[in-house]
């Protein structure tokens, strides 16, 4: 089972979708909603804001540094800016910015980074964001959110628009199937246990939870019983789950799109060796990318159902 | 903080913002001149007392302020966050104290404060912090900051309708920060004539002189390809700054370049790179005092 989200749920979604339908629909109710972008109407699906709210669609055009610049000034005014951008450029082009002006200034800017992870596939290194979640968990007061699923990124958009702190949202593009049960929100700094166990733990975030609840499948049929966690906030990140997930079953796999040195992978780590240390793998992107679709390089870096029972199997085994 | 031997030396009187706008010119010029010579005072005592700070371009940038605050900003010390406040964002944080010293003057701080400057746990470090300090916009310090966030400022008051005004003052050094360019060009693209870049043109960065290292010139035809009216006055005539920042606005933004003397007001600091941030000597102190004295 190469692809484990396809068995998990037949429709899947893009969560751009519901992030711009979520944030038009804000919009409606609250005037100082912004939309700002970098020339991204389209990759940030922003068509439908645009055409109903033609004034508060700020593009500054190809221009990053300013673009985070100017999210922080409207929010001095008195906005509230969704700031929109493939996450690549908002995130290494600008990130002085983000640290001074916003985190360090403490703007409640939303800035929410599109496409992450490989999901540019084909287009190469350049374009893919998998050293975000390290560069900005390095700067104080950024709350960062990983939404799952279009659930959760609504949850997540909502959320947003009232916190009155600064985020980042990492709003992916590749597929995915909802993994959130019906009526479970979002608790921002709260992990979701969507699957009990007690022989290992994995710990997901985004798109790879799906991938992570296919591989409970697979271990089941084995006779491995995995806990999933949806660690949909990065920063905080919720200690009390994983401690309680490294005494309960002992060993722990983290998965994430995005580089092994520095993410989720680092921050779960943080917490396990200081609290109660288990025996832990941590699965991500290892390398520049070679080059291939989506699909492929979530392969070749073993982000999917095989890789995680691999690394479960590798656990039980020690 | 009020057990500190530094107390003392800060006694001044608070001048409250605005205070010489509506004087004539000719007195305007004079209070202003002379406020201006007391903050230098100040400037020279915080740094000599701290050990530490930009000492250049605070004297160059001082009569900027002193005009700005004293004559032209609508700023409230009681309420600074006031919507609608006029915003003022020191881009070149770097001179802090002297950002420090005119909000001590016109009431926003305790001028006590000053002498604890970037001492452990002070709010007044060596970069303003906005979450510290009342009436610090944007925590600046990095350069090429401020004037993306006077667009956005400037964006968000035309948005709302309102009719505050967005000051940013700027280190002619720091233009060599592309992002400042990035900045120019959407305000002039968006013909924001409620925003005000002042550049406190010294001539003089960090290591040498701007025209030696990576030169700015021509920067008033730079800025005017960007879609800004340029007014290029001298930095230290306060008349002169106070015309040029309340000159009705013409449908672009206005970039004062304003060109002063780095270490102005003092002899052995004036036009000296090795001033940008040296720390006076108690004898040094003394004869500086002594010139601005006269």
């Amino acid at each position: 089972m190469k692809d484990g989200a396809s068995s998990h749920d037949s429709q899947m979604f893009d969560c751009r979708v519901a992030f711009a339908d979520e944030l038009t629909h804000l919009a409606r109710e609250n005037e100082k909603i912004v939309a700002v972008c970098n020339d991204s109407v389209g990759s940030s699906n922003l068509g439908a804001f645009q055409k109903e709210f033609p004034d508060r669609l700020i593009n500054v055009g190809i221009a990053e540094q300013n673009m985070i610049g100017v999210s922080a000034g409207l929010s001095n005014g008195g906005f509230i800016p969704f700031v929109c951008a493939a996450t690549p450029f908002l995130t290494g082009r600008a990130l002085e910015q983000i640290k001074a002006d916003i985190a360090y200034s403490g703007y409640p800017v939303v800035l929410c980074g599109m496409s992450p992870g490989l999901a540019y596939g084909e287009l190469g290194p350049t374009h893919h964001s998998v050293e975000d979640l390290p560069w900005l968990r390095a700067i104080a007061g950024l709350t960062l959110i990983v939404p799952a699923d279009p659930t959760q990124t609504r949850d997540a958009v909502r959320w947003a628009a009232t916190a009155n702190v600064p985020v980042f949202l990492r709003i992916g593009r590749t597929k995915v199937p909802e993994v959130t049960p019906r009526g479970m929100p979002l608790r921002v700094g709260q992990a979701d246990q969507l699957r009990d166990g007690s022989d290992v733990t994995v710990i997901a975030t985004g798109v790879m939870v799906a991938r992570a609840l296919a591989a409970a499948e697979a271990l089941a049929k084995i006779g491995i019983k995995a806990r999933i966690i949806n660690m949909s906030t990065v920063q905080p990140i919720d200690k009390e789950t994983i401690i309680r997930a490294a005494r309960e079953t002992g060993r722990i796999v983290t998965v994430e799109e995005a580089v092994v040195r520095g993410g989720l992978g680092s921050a779960v780590a943080e917490v396990v060796v200081q609290e109660h240390p288990v025996p832990m793998r941590l699965l991500g992107v290892t390398d520049f990318a070679p080059t291939g679709n989506v699909e492929f390089l979530l392969d070749y870096f073993k982000l999917n159902s095989d890789g995680i029972v691999g690394a479960a199997i590798d656990l039980m085994r020690r | 903080m009020s057990d500190s031997p530094m107390t003392q030396p800060f006694p001044f009187a608070v001048v409250p913002p605005q205070t010489f706008a509506a004087v004539p010119s000719s007195q305007r010029a004079q209070m202003l001149a002379l406020q201006s010579r007391e903050m230098r005072k100040t400037i020279l005592q915080t740094i000599a007392h701290a050990g530490l700070g930009h000492i250049g371009g605070d004297l160059s940038v001082i009569d900027i302020l002193a005009t700005l605050f004293f004559a032209v900003l609508r700023v409230d010390p009681d309420h600074p966050q006031a919507p609608d406040r006029d915003r003022f964002i020191l881009s070149k944080g770097h001179c802090a104290v002297s950002l420090y010293t005119v909000l001590a003057r016109a009431g926003f701080i305790p001028g006590a404060w000053l002498a604890d400057f970037a001492k452990p746990m002070s709010p007044l470090s060596g970069h303003p912090n906005r979450n510290k300090v009342p009436g610090v916009e944007s925590c600046t310090g990095p350069l090429g900051h401020g004037l993306p966030v006077g667009v956005g400022c400037a964006i968000a008051a035309r948005m709302s309708g309102a009719s505050w005004r967005t000051f940013v003052v700027l280190g002619d050094g720091e233009l060599q920060e592309g992002s400042n360019w990035e900045a120019a060009m959407a305000a002039g693209h968006r013909h924001l004539s409620n925003l005000v870049a002042v550049i406190d043109r010294n001539r003089l960065q960090m290591g040498a002189r701007t025209e030696d290292t990576n030169g700015l010139e021509p920067l008033a035809d730079k800025w005017r390809a960007f879609g800004w009216a340029v007014m290029e006055v001298d930095g230290h005539d306060h008349e002169a700054l106070y015309q040029a920042f309340t000159a009705a606005p013409d449908g672009k933004p206005r970039c004062v370049i304003a060109n002063t003397v780095k270490g102005k007001g003092v002899s052995f600091m004036e036009d000296r790179a090795e001033w940008h941030h040296k720390v006076p000597n108690a004898g040094q102190l003394e004869q500086a005092i002594v010139e601005l004295s006269k």
